[in-house]
């Protein structure tokens, strides 16, 4: 019944150049990068490419047999009802979901051509690549605006404090947010709004200089004004960084994202991959009925 | 059936309020600075509970330091890397032990601290207590660190921070004062321990400063020696400092209630 229409058939060297208006080598931060997963030639950084994707949690099937390829320098929205596996497929991507003991995982998941399943890459050096921000802010309450934004460095290395300053300064620009809090750095993180506690968690998401940032319905809990934030920093961020948004609202997905990925449930519950494409394409010219039915908010 | 119940209730608040009463009316004219400051005389009458205050304020501070990061490290391990099941027997095991009779710990300590090197010391009598508080802070702390937020756990572990560093620096910093009240309920319950010291510490009329190698005396061992004394002036010593260590246990616990209360509420 399900099926899926538009097994992506790229191969990443066909995919253009990303096009960036700013010039990536003066908006990259001069903090040396952690170790990272070195790209294929050809291969632009942050391109996700997943093949055959299943995701159990015990007996329970989550994901069935997914793949879909993420342009890097673009927002892929994943969107589809609740339940569909939209969160553990993000999950995925950056091996959170293994802080789920009963989670296992088939199928293959190459970030510029490395497999970040295999045995020999450290999750956690994954994670300072592939970025996560959550639905609920969730600032270290302990902390001060700016400790929140270099805790990321500080917690892993040695950094001068001229060092952190300077990176908690550049990514609370590039998060919209310096301009609200540089008067008050030593402030509590959580003293904030929901809106700019958000802001918060992505200059903190930022500050380890990630090549892809994961986004779990990052304005679900936030106002329409601080909605509107949110969205409008995507746009910026896509100019550097890859990002793969989930979100339950339609027309979110239909502004700020590049690529859209529809995801449904199956009889068995499990997550499938309905039909992938460009978001223009999927909102108006879907190749697929049920994704029809759902741009349309026929269902789900 | 209402009255019933409200003389019971009545019948377990008046205790506290008579103990109180009890102690300060006769410990008060006991409790002056040459108790504080003088150390007990070796015949007779006179002196005080310097010693006794000294032992105490050694002997505690040593427990506290052997209990307290063993008491968190188990916290650690039962909130944020067991299983369901090793977290239940590390549990049930912490909750009997609270309950065991601390005069058993005491013999404990004493076969395994004094015997073998036939001398009461100080150090049996420190680690005596810490037997007593690991229990108090680790269950303290495993409840804490359950209601630090396991967002907070996914958004350090998110950035790349390894597991210890998020627990170290995430997850501990966030319940620290929480940590912290079970640290002081444990040393205020550790301050009032008479049982397990009398079979390793001892007890000593000598001031000693540092040699854990040699008996210590303690406050509940001083008022346990001075109120079997048959002589009314030590007795009244024995008051005194009954009174000293009442206060000492008291201000622990109502600072810390005080402060958890007003966390609640707020």
């Amino acid at each position: 019944m399900v099926t899926n229409m538009t097994e992506s058939p790229a191969s990443p060297v066909e995919q253009p150049a990303p096009v960036s208006a700013v010039d990536p080598v003066a908006i990259r931060p001069t903090v040396p990068p952690p170790a990272r997963t070195v790209p294929e030639e050809g291969v632009a950084a942050g391109a996700i490419e997943v093949r055959g994707l299943n995701v159990f949690y015990g007996a329970f099937q989550a994901i069935h047999d997914i793949s879909l390829t993420i342009r890097p320098n673009a927002v892929t929205a994943i969107i589809g009802p609740s339940g569909c596996g939209k969160s553990t497929f993000l999950r995925t991507l950056n091996r959170m979901h293994e802080l789920t003991p009963t989670a296992r995982v088939e199928g293959s998941i190459r970030l510029d051509g490395t497999d970040i399943m295999a045995p020999e890459v450290d999750p956690v050096q994954l994670r300072r690549v592939v970025g996560m921000v959550f639905q609920r802010p969730n600032p270290f309450p302990t902390m001060s605006i700016h400790d929140n934004v270099v805790a990321g460095l500080r917690l892993t290395g040695r950094h001068s404090p001229a060092e952190l300053d300077e990176v908690a300064e550049r990514s609370l620009r590039r998060a919209a947010l310096w301009d609200e809090v540089k008067d008050k750095l030593k402030a509590n993180g959580t003293s904030l709004s929901g809106g700019q506690q958000q802001r918060l968690c992505i200059a903190r998401a930022l500050a380890v200089d990630p090549e892809v940032i994961l986004m779990d319905e990052p304005a679900s809990a936030l106002d329409p004004v601080a909605t509107l934030r949110i969205e409008q920093l995507m746009a910026e961020l896509r100019q550097s960084y890859t990002i793969v948004i989930v979100t339950h609202n339609m027309q979110q997905a239909a502004r700020v994202s590049d690529e859209t990925a529809f995801f449904t449930m199956g009889e068995d519950r499990a997550g499938y991959l309905v039909e992938t494409g460009r978001t223009i394409d999927i909102f108006t010219n879907p190749k697929n009925q049920l994704t029809e039915d759902y741009v349309s908010g026929r269902f789900g | 059936m209402r009255t019933v119940a409200l003389l019971a209730a009545l019948i377990c608040v008046v205790p506290l309020g008579a103990v109180i009463l009890f102690v300060v009316i006769n410990g008060a004219p006991a409790l002056n600075l040459d108790l504080l400051t003088k150390t007990p005389k070796a015949l007779g009458t006179g002196g005080g509970a310097a010693t006794a205050i000294l032992g105490s304020l050694q002997m505690i501070p040593l427990a506290a330091v052997l209990a307290v990061p063993i008491g968190i490290a188990a916290a650690v391990y039962v909130a944020e890397f067991s299983g369901s099941r090793s977290a239940r027997i590390v549990r049930f095991a912490a909750d009997v032990m609270v309950g065991i009779p601390s005069i058993l710990v005491g013999i404990f300590v004493f076969t395994l601290l004094v015997l073998p090197f036939h001398q009461f010391n100080a150090f049996a009598g420190s680690v005596a207590l810490a037997l007593l508080m690991i229990p108090v802070v680790m269950r303290t702390s495993e409840e804490i660190l359950r209601l630090v937020p396991g967002s907070l756990r996914e958004a350090s572990l998110a950035l790349g921070i390894p597991m210890w560093r998020t627990v170290l620096s995430v997850v501990l910093r966030t319940g620290l004062t929480g940590i912290l009240t079970g640290v002081m309920l444990a040393v205020a319950r550790a301050f009032g321990e008479t049982a397990p010291l009398l079979f390793t510490a001892l007890g000593s009329r000598l001031v000693n400063v540092g040699d854990f190698g040699k008996p210590m005396d303690s406050l509940p061992v001083f008022v346990y020696t001075n109120s079997r004394a048959p002589i009314t002036a030590l007795n009244q010593q024995a008051w005194g400092a009954a009174l000293l260590l009442l206060l000492i246990v008291l201000t622990i616990n109502v600072a810390v209630r005080a402060r958890s209360f007003r966390r609640n509420v707020s």
